[in-house]
Order: structure tokens, then sequence, then C-alpha cells
């Protein structure tokens, strides 16, 4: 009897040790990035150009095709993504067409973010020749982060109880006025949290913007969405890799500013889910 | 004419509802329309079984056994890391620990899954690579292994969570069973919780593996990308992501390396088609139970 309990504390503690394992070194990166690089930011750092071959200056234009990049994406994938997320939880009944369209959404969500980007340089780029442009990222990206959306926009969908559809009908409003007026208001926090998840993911990817819009150094911000654009994690990417003795603090200093925004976009969909779950009466 | 405005929006919501079948075939269409011109100047055996991989010498090599040993390697590598302790960790965390921990663990594993590649193939560069050239005394830390260890932490968040999903969702009765039949809590956990739930785990393993072998960022900073056969995990291999987003700037377009390289993308989709479509079988399987 003894040995059964011994045995259950070692396994325990291994699985312990595993979860620590893969936990503690989130915060080691986090420690690492901010400790090195908070020394960078100052306001010079994060409004000047890249000045000296990168060496120097800050990564204005970097941020601002970043901004640029993620609000194009999400303008293309909100009302596509939300839309079909209605049609699943809403319209779609349990046949072929729906179990196709799910595992398209599978798949989607599966693709090597690297094919993305070549994807969007055959349509975009190429086929389509809106060139090297904001306009390609961003529908690029765009597609990328669909998935996400939809998912998370058709789970919230689906946790409105479906007695206040059933409500609402009977009160003779039509589908679509039911949707819009009490489905959608009561998921609208984890559609939120989809979004931001979404935007989250399409500030930090590089491989997809590699080749449909990521200029290696463009010291002016873009003027139309025909440009080439800067943005941070590409930027990142060129100072630690293909511009040789960048000064350290530079690099840290640009690995914090991403870190920053993307963890800080992630904390937010995480609050907003555990608030939204808490307050929830049914 | 209220009927006709929903008439409308209903359409339009079908149509958005269709868009991702769309947008799956037209990546299939695009890779293959760029992709298959490679045919031309060599035979798909050539190309799959190739030893060599010199796209701009004259006539251009484009085998790509190198570059899907690489890939193959450094995945190996970071599924024999993540497996293990992605689900351990599930199972702690979907067993073991109190609930108001699991709140905290699970946000802490969301934001691991957060990080940008490019930021944890950075931080690989600037620890990782150091120590593995210390420690292992090679003439460079660029090497399959560093790649694999930061492959690992990439593949955990989608192990652990797919997989303490799937452990969660073993009704309660099965554990209560077990305990009730004088089993100890973790005889009830690797006896029958880990059984019940093996499908889902499966499926979470595979996904894991579907992420490292799509990862491209990371890989390209840290793996060295010599595009030889790889003989050790302390050798700097080149994987097929790698490759892509390291060529594709210089190729120019229409070019034979332009349409390699599309077909490399080809062999991604396909594979990670694959990989998806069987993991969600095994997802679907635990649904069905």
């Amino acid at each position: 009897m003894k040995k059964t309990y011994l045995s259950q504390k070692i396994a325990f503690s291994f699985l312990f040790l595993a979860t620590l394992l893969v936990v503690v070194p989130v915060g080691l990166i986090v420690v690492i990035i901010v400790e090195k690089g908070v020394s960078a930011i100052t306001w010079q750092f994060l409004a000047d150009i890249p000045r000296q071959g990168m060496r120097a200056g800050g990564i204005f234009p970097a941020i601002v095709g970043t901004i640029y990049l993620v609000v194009g994406a999400i303008i293309f994938a909100l009302p596509i993504g939300l839309l079909a997320a209605v049609y699943l939880s809403e319209y779609a009944k349990d046949n072929f067409l729906s179990r196709m369209i799910k595992l398209a959404i599978v798949n989607l969500a599966g693709v090597p973010s690297v094919v993305y980007g070549l994807f969007g340089l055959a349509l975009f780029v190429v086929f389509f020749r809106f060139g090297t442009s904001i306009l390609s990222g961003s529908l690029t990206l765009g597609i990328m982060i669909l998935p996400i959306i939809i998912a998370t926009s058709r789970e919230a969908l689906e946790s409105v109880p479906y007695l206040f559809r059933e409500v609402s009908r009977s009160l003779s409003a039509s589908k679509w006025q039911t949707i819009r007026h009490i489905v959608l208001p009561n998921a609208l926090p984890g559609i939120l949290t989809g979004t931001i998840l979404g935007l989250g993911r399409a500030a930090g990817e590089t491989a997809p913007i590699l080749f449909t819009v990521a200029a290696f150094y463009l010291p002016q911000l873009p003027k139309s969405i025909f440009d080439q654009a800067m943005a941070l994690p590409y930027h990142l990417y060129v100072i630690s890799t293909q511009v040789p003795n960048v000064d350290e603090k530079i690099r840290y200093g640009t690995a914090l500013v991403l870190l920053t925004l993307v963890l800080f976009m992630n904390l937010v969909a995480i609050l907003i889910r555990y608030r939204f779950r808490k307050k929830k009466s049914w | 004419m209220r009927k006709f405005k929903e008439f409308i929006i209903e359409k339009l919501i079908l149509i958005c509802g269709l868009t991702s079948i769309l947008f799956v075939a037209l990546i299939f269409v695009f890779l293959l329309k760029e992709g298959l011109a490679v045919f031309k100047a060599v035979t798909p055996v050539e190309f799959l079984f190739g030893r060599s991989w010199y796209p701009i010498s004259e006539p251009p090599q484009l085998g790509i056994l190198p570059l899907i040993l690489g890939s193959l390697l450094v995945t190996l590598g970071a599924t024999v890391i993540s497996v293990p302790i992605g689900t351990a960790c599930a199972i702690y965390i979907a067993e073991i620990t109190p609930l108001k921990i699991k709140e905290v663990l699970k946000a802490g594993i969301e934001l691991l899954a957060a990080i940008p590649s490019v930021v944890l193939g950075f931080i690989g560069m600037v620890t990782l690579v150091p120590w593995v050239k210390n420690i292992f005394h090679v003439p460079t830390g660029l090497t399959a292994l560093s790649g694999s260890v930061i492959l690992a932490f990439m593949a955990m968040p989608t192990i652990v969570s797919i997989a303490e999903d799937a452990l969660y969702s073993v009704p309660k009765s099965y554990k209560e069973g077990a305990l009730a039949l004088g089993a100890t809590h973790w005889q009830s956990i690797y006896r029958v919780i880990l059984p019940a739930a093996s499908s889902g785990i499966l499926a979470a393993v595979m996904l894991g593996i579907g992420r490292v072998i799509g990862e491209t960022m990371a890989v390209m900073m840290i793996t060295g990308n010599a595009a030889l056969i790889p003989q050790s995990f302390l050798q700097p291999v080149r994987t097929l992501t790698a490759t892509i987003a390291a060529e594709m700037g210089e190729a120019v377009v229409g070019s034979e390396h332009y349409f390699a390289l599309f077909a490399i993308g080809i062999v991604l989709f396909v594979l990670s088609f694959i990989i998806n479509v069987t993991a969600d079988l095994f997802l679907h399987k635990r649904n069905v139970q």
C-alpha cells in the first residue's frame, strides 16, 4: 500500500516538473528581454527613423508599418470571419457542406505561415498586380487570421443559450433580427476576444509578409496602401541576422516593443474572457 | 421589403461561410499553378530525392532531399522533447492542480503560444546557440539541436492545450469508478483517464508536429541553414520552410528557382493537409464516443 502512494508521489512530482519546464521559460524569456531591452526604450527610439544602416536611431517606421498591416488585416478578416461564424452557428445544418467548411477551417489554421507568404506572393503581388504593398500584406495576414476569428466567434455565438433565440422568435422577430439584436450582442465579448487574438497573431508573424510587403529599410512612412512598409517582426529579423554589428541594445529594444505589443493584446483578450465568464449569469 | 433585405443578408452570410473553402482551394490552385512548372526542368523523383540543392548554379540542381531530411530531423528532435513534457504538463493541469492555479497556468501557456516566432528565434540566438556551442564544443551553435529545442517550445502550447481538453472531457464517472475500486489518484490517471483520452492526445501530438514542420522564422534564425544531408543533431541543417523564406527574396519571378520554391510550398501544404485532416479525425472519434 505504501508503495503505491510512493509511486503516486514520484509521478506527481514529475508531472509538476514538466509543468515548470513549460511555464518557467515563458517567464524567463520575458524577463531577459525586459531586462536587457528596457534601457533602449526612449522617446527617440520609438519616434525616430532608423539611422546609420539601422545601427542607430529608432524604429518608428516599423511600428507604424505593423499597425497599418494589422488594421488592414482585421478590416478584411473580421466581417468575413464573423459572418462565417454566424453561418456555422446559426444557419448550417449538419450536412456534407458544413463538414467541408469545418475541415477547410481546420486546414487554413494549419497551413504553414510561409506557405501563406507564397500564396500572397502568387495571388496578390503577381496575379492581381498589387505589387509588394501594404494591401498585399494585409490581405495575406487577413486570410491567415481568418480561422482564429471564425473559431472564437463561433464558440461565442454557440455559448448564447438556445432559449434566448426561442424567446425572440416567439415574439415574432425574424431569424436575422434575432441574430442581430439578441445573439450578437450577447456574444460580443467572445467575438472581441477573438478579434484581439487575431490582431496579436497578425502583429507577430513574419513569414507571410516577407515577400508581400516587408521593406528591408525604408526611412519614411508609407503614403498609400500600394507602398511597401517596414514591420516590427521583420525588422527584428533583419537587425539580428542580416545586418552585422548592430548594438545589442537596439535588438533587445526592438524585441521588447514587439513582445509587449503582442503579449499586451493577448493579456487583454484573456482578461476580457475571464471577466465575461465570471459575469455570465446563465 | 424586409423579407428581401433578409434574403440578401442570408445569402451574404452563406457566401462568407463558404470563403474558407474558397481560400483553401485558392491556396492549393496558386501553389500548383506556380509550382508544377518546375517539373519541366526536373522529374518529380529527382526533385524529391535529389541529393543536392544548388538552385542558382548553372544548370540549377533542384533536389530537396537534404531539406526534407533537415525538416524531419528538427521535427523529430522537437517531438522527442515536447511530447512527454507537453503531455505531462497537460495531465498536471487537467487532473492535479487546483482550479485557481489552473487558470493561471493556462494563461501562461497561452502567452507562450503568443510569443512571435521571430522573438523566440532571437532569444534562441542570444542564449541557446552559445550554450550549445560551449557545451558540445562544436564549431557553431547553429545546429539542428538548437532548432529542435526552440521548436519544442512552439509545439508545447498546442500539445498542452489540446491534450488538456481531451483529458478534461473524459467523463468524471470513469475516474470516480476507478477511485471507488480502490485505485490511487495516479493509478486512475494512467490506467483509466489516459487510455480514455488517447485519441485526443494523439491528435494533440499530431497538431504539435504540424506546427513544428510549418514553423519558419525561428528555425531559419538558429539552425544554420546548410543545405546538406544532415549526419547528426550537432550540425547545421536547413529546413523546407527556411529555404522558401530565405531564397524567395532573391528568386526571379518565373525562373526555375522560383518554381522550385513553390513546389516546396506544395510539399508543405500537402503535409500539413494530411496532418490536420488525420488529427481532426482523431478529435472527431473522441466526440463520437
